[in-house]
């Protein structure tokens, strides 16, 4: 349903959607049948003349169970939807699958840096590609990000991907996701950040091995050229253990 | 009585018949808790015009980026972030309390609990000055250098802390200055909420005696009190940062930007219950009395409040889910997060329950209360996809929780606060608002919030993100539809909008000549009603009343009449 609108590129993203599924058509058929009961009883209720009102205490377990029943529904739903949310949240922040590759994305006020690792596939060598506000990875790649920023808290969103991290100065965090589709998308930054936090776009380039291994032949050559970026200072704390 | 009585004589107040007090210390030197509640009440419709015309402003902005909006002018990407900012922090800090716990605390609960004033009138009056004084600082933040604050109401470093990161150094400051303030009144204000229902009960009155928006009152009073200390200590650590350049939040001094959010949300997450509890209040009074139905498991909805009220202070990380804390906290504040839906829940369910049997009064305030009911559990749904960690991932910073919040406090702060002035205006103004007028606000307000909010819910599952002035920047958010839906987000405001003139022309107009009111109009139980409307100096002038019952014995068989107020004697 969500994909039909925004696409779902990463392996996790079915999973993501599936659960706001599940909790749309728990919290759907509860919140509308709780409707229906509540406009029910104002129209089967109205004033009419010489019509007395009940006198109901509600303290009676009789009555009461009009209350306890729903009480324990939504306790049982509650758990079922924490366990199926759970389980996403691990497989998207906790678990990390043994990466292929280790981009480093650098936010400040307002662009985007993308480290990418170049043909070798290691960061911090010679060979790395150095973009602003486009990252390129390959389809089907697990990829380890390295997030931090320059100033003050940015958020990298990629929609598609149905991911989201804050980025922290002095901080880097690691995170992962693994493209299931090639094509051109939005990253953006999803924490206000100063007046050009509206323009912080950039664009995630999904290849095939193929075409990134030209665009890697195509900028290893500028690479030389200009310096390697330097690699952020600050110690790796939080994120994933 | 006594402590009331002995404060408010050594006031001077008492000899009020030997002189016509002047201007000033009738409306702004009042030491009489319904003026104070006044005062509450008027500065906060005033404040409400200023978060209206913030909204207005950004939201034409969205419909129609880049277009001079009329009255405003051409709306930039640092004014956008300063409408926003003023937005939130107006309608929550200088609408929402002052007028849910200020104006009604104030005003209701010394006529409720039955006693003359409250325990500490002078300092309820400090208490407004402050508040007034923190309102004027707020106003003023917009003509300084760089202008108002752009950081948003949740005021994240090191963007709020540093004038080079936000360009509105004064404005910062000015800001957070206001909002300690703020803070500081309604913690007199507290005090003496709790002081005097403590205290000052009329004779007979029990603990389960007294009208549960007094109880919710006081309820949110104590949750505020308790959770506001971090934010406080965080608001002047946040002032050193930006002034005296310490390093409290600021990782290149030793400092950490993400324990600020933990002593923002430690607070700003009880808050989302200081203001609910107050308008769960209101709307249990005003079931009750037109449905003719005692109030369902008086003591269930009390105990919910307060189980709603503890667990309020273990849920705050869910605002952090994704903000860098250590992920393995999700585990345990989904789980609390969740669990709250579970008093909430059945408060909600005990109001439902309330009805049955009735005998319902499709009033303007019925109508009102009714709709906080049906509106906000929709909020109170859409909450369960933003505490499922895994849901919040995709959906945190978007519209959909935008649309969300606003379905929770939009009935809290506006149709719980219609619901309780027009029931209360003839108590108040001591005359009768228009029906029709009402109805027709009423219509009016409830359409078009609905209209503003569905599109929202739907731009944030198609991924649009929150506090962007211009989404031309985004080719994926501009697809086909997705700018139509902004723009019926903003017809629909307009309208809104535009039906509240109906409002303040009702308001405005009754106040001055609408039919008299009597002392009981809505044949209610509580004790305000014995008093004259409006309530003199004093309040109960044919003496204090004695309590014998609960306040809600609707349709009591033993009784020809449907009510039964709380002062008539008898088995």
């Amino acid at each position: 349903m969500i994909d039909h609108y925004v696409p779902a590129a990463s392996t996790f993203a079915p999973h993501i959607d599936d659960l706001i599924i599940l909790i749309g058509a728990v919290v759907g058929f509860w919140g509308l049948l709780a409707e229906v009961v509540f406009i029910g009883l104002i129209l089967k209720f109205k004033a009419e003349p010489g019509v007395k009102s009940k006198y109901v205490s509600g303290e009676l377990p009789k009555e009461k169970r009009w209350v306890s029943i729903p009480h324990y529904a939504t306790l049982a739903f509650d758990l079922l939807i924490l366990v199926m949310a759970l389980r996403v949240w691990h497989e998207v922040k906790l678990e990390m699958p043994k990466p292929d590759e280790t981009v480093r994305v650098i936010a400040q006020q307002w662009a985007w840096t993308f480290v990418h690792p170049g043909a070798d596939g290691i960061l911090d060598t010679s060979d790395d590609i150095t973009t602003i506000d486009e990252l390129h990875v390959v389809n089907d790649k697990t990829y380890q990000f390295e997030l931090t920023s320059r100033d003050v808290l940015h958020s990298f969103s990629v929609p598609v991907f149905r991911l989201k991290q804050d980025a922290i100065p002095g901080r880097i965090i690691k995170g992962w996701f693994k493209p299931t589709m090639t094509g051109q998308f939005d990253i953006q930054c999803t924490e206000i950040c100063g007046i050009g936090h509206g323009l912080m776009p950039a664009r995630i380039v999904i290849e095939t091995a193929d075409q990134h291994a030209n665009w890697v032949k195509a900028n290893t050559a500028l690479a030389a050229v200009a310096p390697a970026a330097p690699a952020p200072t600050p110690t790796p704390t939080g994120g994933m253990p | 009585m006594s402590a009331a009585a002995a404060t408010h004589a050594e006031a001077g107040h008492h000899d009020h018949a030997h002189h016509e007090p002047g201007f000033i210390e009738k409306y702004l030197w009042s030491t009489d808790h319904k003026m104070i509640g006044f005062q509450y009440l008027f500065t906060g419709m005033l404040m409400a015009l200023v978060g209206g015309f913030t909204v207005y402003a950004f939201r034409m902005q969205l419909a129609f980026p880049g277009v001079a909006v009329p009255g405003y002018g051409r709306v930039t990407a640092s004014d956008y972030n300063a409408l926003i900012t003023t937005h939130g922090s107006v309608m929550i800090f200088w609408v929402a309390m002052p007028v849910l716990i200020a104006a009604l605390g104030n005003y209701l609960i010394p006529l409720m609990i039955g006693c003359d004033d409250m325990v500490f009138p002078r300092l309820n009056r400090l208490s407004y000055q402050i508040f007034l004084v923190s309102a004027v600082i707020l106003m003023a933040s917009f003509f300084v250098q760089g202008g108002a604050f752009g950081g948003a109401w949740t005021a994240y470093p090191p963007l709020s802390a540093k004038a080079e990161y936000s360009l509105t150094g004064t404005g910062s400051s000015m800001w957070l200055l206001a909002v300690a303030l703020e803070f500081v009144a309604f913690l007199l204000g507290g005090i003496n909420f709790v002081t005097t229902v403590m205290n000052s009960r009329a004779p007979g009155m029990k603990m389960f005696d007294v009208p549960m928006v007094v109880w919710m009152i006081i309820i949110a009073s104590i949750l505020f009190m308790a959770s506001v200390g971090p934010l406080v200590a965080g608001a002047v650590m946040l002032l050193f940062d930006q002034n005296f350049h310490t390093g409290f939040f600021d990782p290149a001094k030793g400092g950490d930007p993400v324990l600020w959010q933990h002593l923002f949300w430690f607070f700003g997450h009880p808050e989302v219950y200081v203001v609910l509890l107050p308008a769960m209040g209101i709307v249990a009074e005003i079931i009750t009395v037109f449905s003719r139905k005692k109030l369902f498991a008086y003591k269930t909805v009390l105990y919910t409040a307060v189980g709603t009220g503890v667990l309020s202070f273990f849920v705050w990380a869910h605002h952090q889910f994704v903000a860098g804390i250590d992920p393995r906290m999700a585990n345990v504040f989904s789980v609390t997060t969740l669990l709250i839906s579970i008093p909430v829940a059945e408060m909600v369910f005990v109001y439902i329950g309330t009805l049955y049997g009735g005998s319902i009064r499709l009033t303007t305030p019925m109508l009102w209360a009714l709709a906080f009911i049906g509106e906000f559990l929709i909020g109170g749904v859409t909450g369960i996809f933003l505490g499922a960690a895994g849901a919040d991932i995709y959906f945190h910073d978007t519209y959909f929780v935008i649309a969300h919040f606003h379905y929770t406090f939009f009935p809290i702060a506006f149709i719980a606060v219609f619901a309780a002035i027009t029931y209360w205006f003839p108590k108040m103004f001591g005359r009768m608002m228009n029906e029709t007028f009402g109805k027709v606000h009423f219509w009016g307000t409830i359409i078009p919030f609905n209209f503003i909010f569905i599109p929202l819910f739907v731009l944030g599952t198609r991924g649009d993100h929150r506090r962007i002035y211009d989404y031309r920047h985004f080719p994926d958010l501009m697809k086909a539809g997705m700018q139509d839906l902004r723009i019926l987000a903003t017809i629909s405001l307009l309208t809104l909008l535009a039906f509240q003139v109906v409002f303040l022309v009702n308001f405005f107009v009754s106040l001055k000549k609408g039919p008299k009111a009597s002392k009981n109009p809505w044949n209610a139980n509580t004790l305000e009603w014995v008093a004259p409307s409006p309530p003199p100096h004093g309040n109960f002038p044919e003496g204090l009343p004695n309590v014998y019952r609960g306040p809600y014995e609707y349709g009591h068989p033993d009784r020809a009449e449907d009510y039964w107020p709380q002062n008539v004697e008898g088995a």
